[in-house]
C-alpha cells in the first residue's frame, strides 16, 4: 500500500484540487453572467419571436393590413381574427379589427410569411404578465396605429 | 485574576454580539463567494450588495413557528440546539486577539476550546436522536463515527505546537511566534490541521452530518425557524473558532507590520474562513469511507511521522 505509486497519487491528487482551486480562484475574477434583471435585460437576439404585430404604412400611418384573411386561414392554431372594409374612395381594403388570441398562438410565424403586403412582424416584447387570461385572449393588434375609420 | 460580575456580563454581551455580527457577515460571505466562484452575483437585493441579506433571513426565521414532530423526543429535540451554541460561549473565553485583548488568560485555554469543540457533537447527535428521523439519525451517527478519524490527527497536530512552545497557553504560544510563524516550521501540519478543522465544522467537501446531497439535511431534517438558525449560528462560530485556533496556532496570532494586533487577528481569521468556504465551493464532497480511510491512512500516519520528526529535531 505504502509503496511509491501510492505516494505519487497522493501528490498528484494533492496537486490536482490545487488546479480546482485556481479555476475557482479564476471564476472569482471574471465578470458574473448574472443580468441583473429587471434593472438591466439581456440583448435580444436578432430574430427573436415575440407576439405577431401589424406594421402601419409609412406614408398614411394607417395598417398596411389588406383583410386578404390569409394569416386567419393559414394559421395552425386559428388564433388571427380580421375584418376590413375599403375607406372611401380608396381601391384596397384596410383591416378594421384584427384579433390575436395570444394564448392559443403557437409563435410559429406563418402568418408573418404568408402576408402578401409584408404586414406583419414579431414584435419584441416579451416581458408579459397579467392576473387574468382574458388580457391575451383578443389582442388588438391595431392599437396605436392610425385607422381610416375612426372618425366614422 | 478577579472575576468581577460586571465582567462577566461585559464578556457575554460582547460574545453574544460577536457571535451574531460574525454569523451575519459569514452567511452573506458564503453565498457572495459561491455566487461569484459560479459566475453569479450572490445576494444583491437586500442593502447594498446584499450586505443586509441575514438580517432580513434571520427576521424571517425568529418569526417562524417551530415546529416539532409528533414522535420527537421532545426535551432532546429543544434541547440539541442550546448544547450546541452554548459551549462557544465558553470556549471564545482564552482566544486571545492581541497582546491585551483576550477575555481570560488561561494556562490550559487550548484544552478548553477542544474539549468544548466536542460539545458540538453532542449537539448534533441529539438532535439526530431526538428528530425521531431516521435521515437525522444518520446525521447524527455519523457526526459520531468521524469524531475519532479527525480529532486523533487534530490533537497530534496541536501536540506538535505545544512541544514546541512547551505551553497550553493560547497567548503563550502566539508570542513564541514573534519572529517566525509556525506556519514555516510545519507547513504539512498546517494543512493536516485546515482538513481536520474543515471535518471538525461539518463542512464540504466533508458535510457527512449535514449531507444535503444524501440525507435531506442531516442532523437539522426536523427542524424549522429558531431551533434551525441557532444550528447555523453554532456552526459560523465554531468556523470562527476553529479559524482563531489556526490563527494562534500556525499564522502568530496578532503578530504582523503596521495594523495593530486585533486587526491582523480578524485579517488572519477570515482569510482562513475564506479558505475553508473556498474548498467548500471547489471540491466534491467525498463518500464517508472514503473520509475515514482518508483520515485514518492519510491524515494520522503524515501527523504521527511529523510529530516525530519534530520530537527528534527538537531533541537535538
Amino acid at each position: 500500500m505504502m509503496d511509491c505509486c501510492y505516494i505519487k497519487e497522493v501528490v498528484k491528487g494533492f496537486f490536482s484540487l490545487c488546479t480546482g482551486m485556481r479555476v475557482t480562484m479564476g471564476n472569482v475574477f471574471t465578470r458574473p453572467a448574472t443580468i441583473q434583471w429587471p434593472r438591466k435585460a439581456a440583448p435580444l437576439p436578432d430574430r427573436f419571436r415575440g407576439h405577431i404585430m401589424m406594421l402601419a404604412n409609412d406614408k398614411t400611418g394607417f395598417p398596411k393590413c389588406i383583410a386578404c384573411t390569409s394569416c386567419a386561414r393559414n394559421c395552425p392554431s386559428r388564433c388571427i381574427t380580421v375584418t376590413g372594409k375599403k375607406p372611401e374612395g380608396a381601391k384596397k381594403k384596410v383591416a378594421d379589427r384584427f384579433e390575436l388570441d395570444f394564448t392559443k398562438c403557437s409563435l410559429c410565424g406563418l402568418c408573418v410569411e404568408i402576408c402578401p403586403v409584408g404586414a406583419l412582424d414579431f414584435s419584441r416584447d416579451y416581458a408579459m404578465a397579467s392576473y387574468t387570461r382574458n388580457d391575451f385572449a383578443a389582442m388588438d393588434l391595431l392599437q396605436g396605429l392610425g385607422s381610416p375609420f375612426k372618425d366614422a | 485574576m478577579n472575576i468581577s460580575l460586571l465582567g462577566i456580563v461585559g464578556y457575554l454581551v460582547g460574545i453574544a454580539a460577536l457571535v451574531g455580527l460574525n454569523a451575519v457577515i459569514l452567511v452573506w460571505l458564503e453565498r457572495k463567494v459561491a455566487g461569484h466562484m459560479q459566475f453569479r452575483l450572490g445576494p444583491m437585493e437586500v442593502g447594498p450588495h446584499g450586505i443586509l441579506q441575514t438580517l432580513a433571513d434571520g427576521i424571517k426565521l425568529v418569526s417562524k413557528q417551530l415546529v416539532i414532530p409528533d414522535e420527537a423526543d421532545k426535551p432532546l429535540f429543544l434541547l440539541a440546539p442550546i448544547v450546541s451554541l452554548v459551549p462557544i460561549f465558553a470556549a471564545m473565553v482564552p482566544l486571545p486577539f492581541s497582546e491585551t485583548v483576550q477575555a481570560w488568560e488561561l494556562n490550559i485555554g487550548l484544552l478548553l476550546i477542544i474539549a468544548l469543540g466536542l460539545l458540538n457533537t453532542l449537539g448534533i447527535l441529539l438532535a439526530g436522536w431526538g428528530s425521531n428521523n431516521k435521515y437525522a439519525l444518520l446525521g447524527g451517527a455519523r457526526a459520531v463515527a468521524q469524531i475519532l478519524a479527525y480529532k486523533i490527527p487534530l490533537l497530534i497536530c496541536v501536540m506538535t505546537i505545544i512541544m514546541m512552545t512547551g505551553s497550553f497557553s493560547l497567548r503563550d504560544i502566539a508570542i513564541a511566534q514573534k519572529d517566525t510563524w509556525n506556519v514555516l516550521y510545519q507547513p504539512i501540519l498546517f494543512i493536516v490541521y485546515i482538513i481536520t478543522v474543515t471535518l471538525e465544522t461539518n463542512r464540504s467537501p466533508f458535510d457527512f452530518s449535514e449531507a444535503e446531497s444524501e440525507l435531506v439535511a442531516g442532523f437539522h431534517t426536523e427542524y424549522s425557524g429558531m431551533g434551525f438558525s441557532l444550528f447555523f449560528l453554532a456552526e459560523y462560530s465554531y468556523m470562527f473558532i476553529a479559524a482563531g485556533l489556526a490563527t494562534v496556532l500556525f499564522l502568530g496570532g496578532w503578530h504582523g507590520p503596521w495594523l495593530p494586533g486585533v486587526a491582523w487577528t480578524l485579517i488572519k481569521i477570515y482569510s482562513i474562513i475564506f479558505l475553508m468556504m473556498w474548498f467548500r465551493w471547489t471540491f466534491p464532497r467525498v463518500r464517508i469511507d472514503q473520509m475515514l480511510s482518508f483520515g485514518w491512512k492519510i491524515l494520522l500516519p503524515l501527523s504521527l511521522i511529523n510529530f516525530i520528526i519534530t520530537a527528534g529535531v527538537l531533541a537535538l
